[in-house]
């Protein structure tokens, strides 16, 4: 069994504090971590290693830094790791990423499965991970919290996915993609064996020259984007503050509370 | 890997760069700005410089004949042969959108027996619908539904393409962009056309919300993009418009779909988050998995559904389905009452744009106070069940 994870570095918004006069968050301290679904998609690689034997690769691609959330992949167990970076990958899209994350994925050579977060924390998109498969064409599974059955032999998954309705369950063949949410494990933490593996374990860099395609030029970074960012600014603040609500007893309170709820007419 | 390019020699040393970059990718080093592999050429930066000393490079782009390129589309999704009212706020938006463009709004019904559907479409504002009438249609399935609409779109060539930001639409977009090679924004909150130049600007948040970015395709069709739940309302209904109704061949066989829905597990008797127009939410302060039942009975009168914060759910009080924030749904109700919740900013990111929040706390000062409309310092389990008790009573429930 071989699994691949894509990951991605990401600044670590637990710390990330707004400043209140700008409205922009504040620079110092922003330390990059690993995006938090993914942590989930690794966990569940583990997982499937230690049921069905094989390996696990970790692909990200980011700045020469992410070889950090790198290693915290190798901390928890996954065996190999790459990095995808380049001065031609700067300014990737999402239509940019999934191509050089295809073709990455490609590079590694025969695979079973291929496991993402459900969406980056940063951009928020969920956009890649379908976007890898349709580049692969190989069948996807988004949002996925359980995988009920899998059988490398025969090639086949079922998973139970988390839509608004309730729960799906899907049936696909392998080699698929899958994107996971938070509920499908208990994410370990590395061990002081797996950090000291994690330190020595070599990371190799591919860039462009790596994973280039002479027939497709330009799909990687900008280049490769087909969208742009023209503008970026501070969300609108909400107008006011707030109104408190105070009196005498709780049934007083609760009867102003009551007729400013039914006066916004929203019930 | 910086993008950013910076003129050494104009660049005063102001600072205003390093201000405003929301990633900290820039610093002043000698009295001149430098910036590092932290910046991914969002742009905040170049506008502001008032000297001129930054830019991005520009891509090389060979623009397709983008004038062929007409009209708005809409994709309506469905769920056991029922279509998402979503889709209907997206018809809304593609109404406006299309009348700006002085361009006809198409919908697109994928499934068995849609036909009441292709008609309510119309009624919600599109002048075309395309319907595709297949078996391997009944169920929403990535790939036939991408193959569909990827060859109706090649054929057809609209210049903007409207998904709703469902679990199913999102799975949907990122696999037909990728397919047809264009751009892609995700989650927007805010979509308008450029008069002079009939782009769209799509305005979606970024980083948990703090940031808000306008994105454009400007050399890729259609220009597509997701908008979350209830962003957009849905509009008036008007039995009386005319449209037309297109059949669209569908060359697919059940063989050719390596997908198969085996079962659907209804969430039985909970309101879903995404339609909601009134959450009750509860957070750590409930103190345990019992603490959710006066939230219950409230949600009940005011006929909303039941969130979490990511504690109570971290705790196993309730199931991660209910999660509201970063970490979970992003929601957009009427009525957002938060109850025992602290209202960390991942917490805020997923329901701050909520119209009217009501928070209880026993802290004043929690950060929830901070964006709520009304606040009660108190014990929720106080005044919860009097609040319930009042509005049952007031509103006759």
């Amino acid at each position: 069994m071989h699994a691949i994870v894509c990951i991605k570095s990401v600044p670590d918004t637990t710390e990330v504090r707004i400043n209140p006069e700008t409205n922009t968050l504040m620079r110092s301290e922003v330390e990059s971590v690993i995006s938090f679904f993914d942590i989930y998609a690794i966990e569940e690689a583990l997982r499937l290693r230690e049921a069905h034997g094989g390996r696990v690769t970790v692909v990200t691609m980011g700045p020469p830094n992410a070889v950090k959330e790198l290693r915290e992949a190798l901390a928890m167990g996954c065996d190999d790791a790459v990095l995808l970076c380049a001065p031609e990958f700067a300014g990737a899209d999402t239509l940019a990423t999934a191509y050089t994350l295809s073709r990455a994925i490609d590079k590694l050579g025969s695979y079973d499965i291929v496991l993402c977060g459900k969406q980056a924390v940063d951009g928020d998109t969920g956009q890649v991970g379908p976007g890898i498969a349709n580049r692969l064409g190989i069948p996807q599974c988004t949002y996925v919290f359980k995988i009920r059955d899998i059988d490398f032999d025969r090639g086949t998954i079922e998973v139970e996915r988390l839509l608004e309705e309730g729960r799906e369950i899907a049936r696909t063949r392998l080699p698929a993609l899958l994107t996971v949410v938070k509920d499908i494990n208990q994410p370990r933490f590395p061990t002081f064996r797996g950090i000291r593996r994690a330190r020595r374990t070599e990371i190799p860099t591919w860039t462009g020259d790596d994973l280039g395609d002479d027939a497709a030029p330009n799909c990687f970074g900008l280049d490769g984007s087909a969208t742009r960012v023209i503008e970026v600014f501070s969300p609108p603040k909400r107008k006011g503050q707030v109104e408190w609500i105070a009196g005498d007893n709780v049934q007083e309170m609760a009867s102003i509370l009551s007729d400013k709820i039914l006066a916004e007419r929203v019930v | 890997m910086a993008l950013l390019l910076i003129d050494e020699e104009v660049c005063t040393g102001c600072g205003i760069c390093v201000e405003v970059c929301p990633l900290g990718a820039l610093d002043l080093v000698e009295g001149v700005a430098v910036v590092d592999e932290k910046c991914n050429a969002c742009n905040a930066c170049v506008p502001e410089c008032p000297v001129d000393a930054l830019s991005l490079p520009e891509a090389v782009v060979v623009a397709p004949d983008l004038a062929e390129y007409r009209g708005v589309w809409v994709w309506v999704e469905q769920f056991q042969g029922q279509p998402c009212s979503i889709s209907w706020e997206m018809l809304g938006q593609g109404r406006v959108l299309a009348d700006q463009l002085g361009a006809l709004l198409t919908a697109c019904v994928l499934g068995v027996g849609m036909e009441a559907a292709a008609e309510q479409a119309i009624a919600y504002g599109a002048d075309r619908v395309f319907i595709a009438d297949h078996p391997t249609l009944r169920a929403y399935r990535t790939q036939p539904y991408a193959r569909v609409l990827g060859d109706l779109v090649r054929e057809h060539k609209p210049e903007v393409f409207l998904l709703g930001a469902s679990a199913r639409g999102r799975d949907l977009a990122g696999s037909v962009a990728t397919l047809l090679r264009t751009g892609l924004t995700a989650d927007c909150t805010g979509l308008e056309i450029d008069p002079q130049t009939r782009l769209l600007r799509q305005t979606r948040p970024a980083y948990g919300g703090n940031i808000m970015a306008t994105i454009i395709t400007p050399n890729h069709r259609p220009q597509m993009a997701t908008v979350r739940h209830r962003v957009f309302e849905v509009p008036g209904i008007d039995r009386s418009r005319e449209g037309e109704v297109i059949s669209v061949q569908v060359e697919l066989s059940e063989e050719d779909v390596a997908t198969k829905v085996v079962d659907f597990l209804l969430q039985e008797g909970v309101v879903n988050l995404a339609d909601a127009r009134v959450i009750v939410s509860g957070g750590y302060g409930l103190g345990g998995p019992e603490g959710f039942e006066p939230l219950r009975e409230l949600a009940l009168v005011l006929g909303g559904a039941v969130g979490a914060s990511r504690k109570a759910v971290d705790e196993g009080w309730i199931p991660y389905p209910h999660q509201v924030g970063q970490t979970g749904r992003t929601v957009r109700p009427d009525l957002y009452i938060a109850c025992g919740i602290s209202g960390a900013i991942q917490h805020r990111a997923g329901m701050s744009t909520t119209r009217v929040i009501v928070a209880i706390n026993v802290d004043a000062e929690a950060p929830i106070f901070d964006i709520a409309t009304y606040g009660i310092v108190g014990d929720l389990f106080q005044v919860v069940p009097a609040l319930t008790e009042e509005l049952r009573r007031k509103s006759g429930r």
